[in-house]
């Protein structure tokens, strides 16, 4: 019997596989076509103290290997999650942890959200690096310096284990990884989605009418292996490592480069499955390979 | 919700770039309603390839059948399926038409938006008592679809083209109105059930809610997930950015906000 319990900091996953916030709704939506007793936690859809409609349509692109996207965190509010998503989510799913991904439009907006959260989540995940609201979370994440800040508010307000999501267009991670360090969080969530564009060029408009989104899927998955390496090389945080996976190859990749769980996301679209195939797939690896715990991958590059 | 491994029957082309895919799909046939709907893998598209949604045309005996067009990518590599083939499909999905209408239900279809409802037809004609007439329009006389399915089932078909080649000349909202008008002059109730290109969407909900009548209307939107979790496929409703995959394809007319 291969362990496939991983953890990322205080967060005991039972398998080492989650899903990336924003491809899996609140969590309960793929009930039935997802077999859930392979998932170690779901990361819930960006959350933040108010309501937020999103962005116009349309919201997507396919282009080859991928998808962009520019949903803009369309959301009901921290209020209506506590009271009505987070049971309802418990009682579909009671074994699966769920991680809240928090977002804001200012440093207070973040510590607000992760305080009215309490103790009701299992995790929480900071979306300082999404492309697709001008607000908010982008900026946040291109600033060492206000990384530092906004992590640290957060930090304040809660106890539970806390995940920094960080965009992988910066010319190095070293100091966003460093600022997260410093500011007491317990692990980092590496990629979000990569800033991408398409046009249509019969109409000669940008095709989604936020101009741009962001890029994920395929195309994506060695960006996330390269972010992976170099933020494992210069922190003992752990990783919740995410681009891409489509198959269990894709996260054992992952995992040699330094992940100590890894999440589905837009392969979730094509192929619900992918949350089976990825689990047996690196089971069998360790078994094929004499590891005996899917945790002892993390980093093991000869 | 199932994502199941479905047999192709048979798979043909009907005329005017529309065809028509039988599988074989007992688990997905049983819990359907009309005015759902399921998302195709299709085999030939590569792994990140989105899946892509289609009305359900019918569902019996454990079979599912679709009537698309070829409009892109994604229907010209399904185009490519053969008998024998495996795909996956995901559903039933979405909220669909109701079972049961009281008075005449006038069903209006433009294209292959008709693919509904023939469903539609079938269940109304099983579970009420109710009158049910067919009004389809398209460009032309192949773009219209399954007239004689549809009058097998003993209703009355009204077509409407824009070059005249078959039923009246223009568009469906032609016959439509004399019938509204019709039912209107005897205050007979009605409701109206419709599918087809957003033009034509907006004129019958601004009938029906003019009319007083409800209408049922199923939007076609791209969509990513298919299942409610992406927020991609949004229309805007009287409650907000709502979702087409999973509050709708079907709203009521009167909650749907046009742009």
């Amino acid at each position: 019997m291969i362990d496939v319990s991983v953890s990322l900091g205080a967060l005991k996953m039972p398998s080492f596989i989650a899903t990336a916030s924003g491809t899996f709704g609140y969590g309960f939506e793929y009930v039935g076509a997802v077999d859930y007793s392979k998932l170690g936690a779901v990361t819930a859809k960006g959350i933040r103290v108010e309501p937020w409609p999103g962005n116009s349509m349309p919201r997507h692109c396919e282009v080859p290997g991928g998808l962009i996207n520019a949903i803009g965190l369309q959301g009901t509010g921290v209020e209506h999650f506590l009271s009505i998503t987070v049971p309802w989510y418990r009682m579909q799913v009671p074994s699966v942890p769920i991680i809240a991904n928090i977002w804001g439009d200012s440093v207070e907006s973040y510590a607000r959200v992760a305080a009215k959260l309490g103790g009701a989540v299992d995790a929480l995940e900071m979306n300082v690096s999404c492309p697709n609201v001008k607000a908010g979370g982008h900026t946040f994440g291109q600033d060492p310096k206000i990384l530092a800040e906004v992590v640290s508010a957060v930090r304040k307000e809660t106890k539970l284990p806390l995940l920094v999501k960080l965009a992988p267009n910066v010319p190095s991670i070293a100091p966003y990884v460093k600022a997260c360090e410093d500011s007491g969080a317990d692990a980092l969530s590496l990629i979000n989605t990569i800033p991408a564009m398409a046009i249509d060029i019969e109409k000669r408009r940008p095709v989604l009418a936020n101009v741009s989104g962001g890029l994920s899927g395929r195309c994506v998955h060695p960006v996330a292996v390269k972010m992976v390496y170099e933020a494992y090389r210069v922190t003992k945080l752990p990783i919740l490592a995410m681009g891409g996976v489509y198959n269990a190859k894709d996260a054992i990749e992952l995992f040699l480069a330094g992940a100590s769980a890894v999440a589905v996301g837009t392969s979730l679209f094509t192929d619900p499955g992918v949350v089976s195939s990825v689990y047996d797939g690196v089971v069998d690896y360790c078994s094929r390979h004499g590891f005996s715990a899917v945790r002892e991958l993390t980093g093991a590059l000869n | 919700m199932t994502d199941e491994k479905c047999s192709v029957l048979e798979h043909v082309d009907v005329g005017g770039g529309y065809r028509r895919l039988k599988v074989a799909s007992p688990a997905i046939v049983k819990d359907v309603q009309a005015g759902q709907f399921v998302h195709v893998r299709v085999p030939q598209l590569d792994e990140s390839s989105l899946r892509r949604p289609f009305s359900v045309f019918d569902a019996g005996d454990g079979v599912l059948t679709l009537l698309y067009k070829e409009v892109g990518r994604g229907t010209k590599a399904l185009g490519l399926v053969k008998a024998g083939d495996e795909i996956n499909i995901l559903g039933p999905l979405g909220h669909g038409f109701p079972s049961k209408a009281s008075g005449t239900a006038l069903l209006v279809g433009g294209g292959y938006g008709v693919a509904p409802l023939y469903l539609l037809a079938k269940m109304l004609l099983k579970n009420s008592s109710a009158k049910v007439k067919l009004f389809v329009g398209g460009r032309t006389a192949a773009d219209i679809l399954a007239l004689d399915e549809f009058r097998q089932l003993g209703i009355e078909v009204f077509p409407a083209t824009n070059d005249g080649s078959l039923g009246e000349k223009g568009l469906v909202t032609v016959p439509l109105d004399k019938e509204i008008a019709a039912l209107s002059a005897s205050s007979a109730p009605f409701e109206i059930f419709a599918c087809g290109p957003d033009p034509m969407l907006k004129a019958v909900s601004e009938r029906a809610i003019s009319s007083g009548a409800k209408g049922w209307i199923s939007m076609d939107r791209h969509m990513i997930c298919g299942v409610g979790a992406c927020y991609a496929c949004i229309q805007k409703t009287v409650r907000g950015n709502s979702r087409c995959c999973i509050e709708g394809p079907v709203f009521a007319a009167e909650d749907l906000v046009w742009e």
